[in-house]
């Protein structure tokens, strides 16, 4: 280890060596575009796996062996399994997901409004909880043990305990029932003015920040708190330096890593875990859309809105390894 | 006009939590007065638990890990900072009480540049302007001998070698311009020739902005270089303290003569090295990713006697002890045992062969599983090469605890029930166990405090005699080598620089590395510092 870092003595240095930060960089690129074939795969095969056949229950009573037979031809099941998954795999590459078999209408343009509104509220629910919840996280390590930190951590372990449609409910209860100052249902729709929805998703995003909260403020505190006990923080006091000062330059940048993977997997949740609230608030996103999608068997919006929640966690959780690595200064700056 | 620094009765008290039993309350420094003035040097002494760094810490009215300020005065210019509010404490500290860490390594914060961290505390406290600041900080960079010091700053903790971070924690504590500095054993983690250069170069920085300082360290010769006064610390009370001179010269308590005459040759060296036991030929040995660590290193080592291998890190000493054990096998060259050829690597080997070489590591702590007791520690070999079991190797349990002067009480304690040096007694018994032919001794000593130190020197020259053991013994430690060695081998970069007999490789004429390492290490003598400086002005004037 001492000695890799004495530049000078090596003769061949190897690339890796030498651009640390772009390989791993690389590298997680590349890993993130295997996953992403392998999850496609396991979409397919799941689908195709599954019991039950839309054509019977299309069909219903009138499932005559060549009504069903009929139907199978004009989807293309009859061909195999190989040539079906290629077919799809090269149209979803390209944006097209085919068409719904329930209303034969083309499942991206479906999607595209419905993915729309889901990020969002998505994206209300993460500028506010993120912040938020790293604010929080702080201020907890700053009064450790003390009163402030075990409020904030008992309300944000009642509400990630209370289950999300419970917590909806108490919201619509309170504020669009009882007082009157939130909308419900939080319908939106294509043309709204953009004040208008904002207050129309008001109780869902309310809802959403509760629920992710918790985790990502017991993170951020755990995180900090372990690097609190490290030298260069006693260093820091020593030179006489506020708490917060303490806690937010000297400590957090060293806790960034964990912090950074909570956070990622908090905001996935928010894209891709959405369904119930969705449902609770009658919200037209793209979890809606699944579950109408799953009780029909129109398996070309299944396996459309899987591919894209995959894709997001995904892509949520290299972005996230991607800064942790960024985060650490050895690797952004190597000797 | 009051002193600088005034302790008066200063008592310091920790809640200590032993397992099983009920907290109490312990003393960690109990009735230590002493003054401090303007500008002048007072180095802090004594073994670990001695309370000098307590003491130190407590002069920016700290207290590391629970410690609290239990009772007495420390008189900052007249004022007694004790009695000051947590936002009055925090404007001394870092404004004009600074402190320099034993680790710089640990101490800066790895997420921010060097200069930032340097002029942080000038900035917050409003002492000058960023300007004004980073100009101080470049003149401090300078004075300290820090490479290019006008972009020094821009460099992260992790692109700056070891004494170069100790230096800009030096700068960093300089900067503010405090009234005083508390230095915790600022050059005890660097090696031998690195730090007498710190030690230069902190000397100076000290001369320089006369500023007053608070050395702590337990090594008598490093603080004789630098301190005007020295005070003498055991068990968190007060030995002796007078001056330098005083106190190297003429000690008057017994504790302290024993601090000064610590590391007194042991034994005298075996001349005969016809019969080498353990023989290394042409070894070299390589990283996985293809570095050359060690390059073609021969030394040969016969029965009963000491092998001391010293190099400072990076040297290639414990990747040789890996080599010989199979660790890490080499590359190329071969070593042999007993005039038989050695199998390179470990998994390899036979059970006997393994049997033959044991090891006993620098970390007692790391090499022993937390969750055995004693009897299981050093019963495992028995049972492994000997296959004992039951009262028969209890028997054999208590007799190693004899052999290593610790009595049979010792048998069920747990490694944290232990001190520092009765661990590395009880890894010394789990290497006999195995009676093995030669120990690997990678740097046993250098955790511990001098006066315990002596004592496993003593325990492990003893066995020696008893049952004619070899020892391969690394460390970075001049005076361990003339203590115990029979031969020296000196390594520099993964070559073997000079290895013979004690006496001959120790003596002149010297290679150019052998004296370089030979006068670095400090002297028991007032001055020592200054002649070397000299001698390597005049030196490089005459090239």
């Amino acid at each position: 280890m001492i000695h890799s870092s004495k530049a000078g003595f090596m003769s061949g240095r190897t690339l890796r060596q030498r651009f640390p930060l772009l390989s791993m960089i690389i590298q997680r690129l590349l890993l993130s575009v295997v996953l992403l074939f392998a999850v496609s795969i396991v979409i397919f095969g799941g689908i195709e796996a599954l019991p039950g056949d839309f054509a019977t229950t299309y069909l219903g009573q009138s499932a005559t062996p060549q009504a069903v037979a009929n139907i199978r031809t004009e989807l293309g099941l009859n061909k195999p399994v190989v040539t079906r998954y290629v077919e799809w795999l090269g149209g979803a590459l390209t944006g097209d997901f085919g068409t719904s078999w329930a209303n034969r209408n083309s499942v991206s343009e479906q999607i595209g409004g419905r993915l729309g509104n889901s990020l969002f509220l998505a994206f209300f629910a993460a500028i506010i909880s993120v912040p938020l919840a790293v604010g929080l996280g702080m201020l907890a390590v700053l009064f450790r043990n003390r009163l402030p930190d075990r409020i904030i951590n008992i309300v944000s372990l009642a509400a990630i305990s209370l289950p999300e449609f419970f917590v909806g409910y108490l919201l619509i209860v309170w504020f669009a029932v009882n007082t009157g100052i939130a909308t419900f249902p939080a319908t939106v729709y294509d043309g709204m003015p953009f004040l208008d929805r904002l207050s129309a998703i008001a109780l869902p995003t309310a809802t959403l920040v509760l629920v992710v909260i918790a985790h990502m403020m017991r993170m951020t505190r755990a995180a900090i708190i372990n690097v609190m006990s490290s030298a260069y923080v006693e260093t820091a006091e020593l030179k006489g330096l506020g708490g917060l000062r303490i806690i937010a330059r000297h400590a957090a940048p060293n806790a960034l890593a964990p912090v950074i993977n909570v956070v990622a997997l908090n905001l996935a949740y928010l894209v891709v875990g959405v369904v119930v609230v969705e449902v609770v608030f009658v919200y037209p996103g793209i979890g809606q859309y699944m579950v109408d999608a799953v009780s029909v068997r129109d398996m070309p919006v299944v396996q459309a809105c899987g591919f894209i929640f995959a894709a997001f966690y995904i892509f949520l959780n290299m972005i996230a390894d991607i800064l942790a690595i960024i985060a650490n200064p050895r690797l952004r700056h190597p000797r | 006009m009051p002193d600088l620094l005034s302790v008066r009765n200063l008592k310091i008290e920790a809640t200590a939590y032993p397992p099983g039993e009920p907290p109490r309350t312990v003393t960690l420094v109990d009735n230590v007065s002493f003054d401090l003035t303007k500008g002048k040097v007072l180095g802090l002494i004594g073994e670990s638990g001695a309370g000098k760094s307590t003491i130190g810490l407590a002069a920016l009215a700290y207290g590391r890990g629970g410690a609290r300020i239990a009772g007495g005065q420390i008189g900052l210019n007249g004022q007694d900072i004790l009695t000051l509010g947590p936002k009055e404490i925090r404007g001394i500290r870092g404004a004009r009480v600074c402190y320099v860490a034993q680790s710089a390594a640990a101490a800066f914060n790895p997420a921010h540049r060097l200069g930032e961290q340097v002029i942080e505390a000038s900035l917050r406290h409003r002492i000058m302007s960023r300007a004004e600041a980073e100009k101080r900080a470049v003149y401090l960079f300078r004075i300290l001998g820090l490479p290019e010091p006008e972009t020094f700053g821009r460099r992260f903790p992790h692109q700056v070698s070891g004494g170069q971070l100790q230096r800009a924690m030096t700068a960093m504590a300089l900067c503010p311009n405090p009234e005083l500095i508390v230095f915790d054993e600022p050059t005890t983690a660097l090696d031998a020739t690195t730090q007498i250069d710190v030690l230069a170069a902190i000397k100076h920085a000290i001369e320089e902005t006369r500023t007053a300082a608070l050395y702590i360290t337990h090594d008598l010769a490093v603080v004789a270089q630098v301190s005007d006064d020295i005070m003498v610390l055991r068990r968190g009370r007060t030995v002796e303290c007078g001056s330098v001179r005083q106190i190297i010269e003429m000690p008057r308590e017994e504790y302290t003569r024993a601090l000064v005459n610590v590391r007194q040759s042991i034994r005298q060296e075996t001349a005969d090295q016809s019969d080498p036991l353990l023989k290394v030929e042409k070894i070299s040995a390589r990283y996985p990713n293809g570095f050359e660590v060690l390059h073609d290193v021969s030394l040969h080592l016969p029965k009963g006697q000491t092998l001391a291998i010293v190099g400072e890190s990076g040297s290639g000493k414990s990747t040789l002890a890996r080599v010989i054990t199979g660790l890490l096998p080499p590359s190329e060259g071969r070593i042999s045992f007993n005039r038989k050829e050695l199998t390179p690597a470990l998994k390899d080997r036979s059970k006997d062969d393994l049997r033959r070489i044991q090891l006993i590591y620098q970390m007692a702590d790391t090499a022993m599983n937390p969750r055995q007791t004693v009897r299981d520690i050093i019963g495992r070999p028995l049972t492994f090469y000997y296959g004992l079991r039951g009262a028969v190797k209890t028997a054999r349990v208590k007799e190693l605890l004899d052999q290593i002067e610790m009595g049979n009480g010792f048998i069920d304690r747990y490694p944290a029930e232990l001190s520092g040096g009765q661990k590395q007694r009880v890894v010394i018994a789990r290497a006999l166990a195995a009676q093995p032919e030669v120990i690997l001794c990678d740097e046993p000593t250098s955790a511990l405090d001098p006066l315990v130190a002596q004592g496993i020197l003593e325990l492990l020259m003893r066995l020696q005699k008893e049952t004619a053991v070899s020892y391969l013994f690394i460390t970075h430690d001049i005076a361990i080598v003339r203590a115990i060695a029979d031969s020296v081998a000196v390594m520099h970069r993964g070559r073997l620089v000079r290895f013979g007999p004690r006496s001959k490789v120790l003596s002149p004429p010297f290679d150019d590395y052998t004296d370089l390492l030979l006068k670095s290490v400090p002297e028991m003598e007032v001055g020592w510092l200054e002649r070397v400086l000299e001698a390597r002005r005049m030196e490089s004037t005459g090239n």
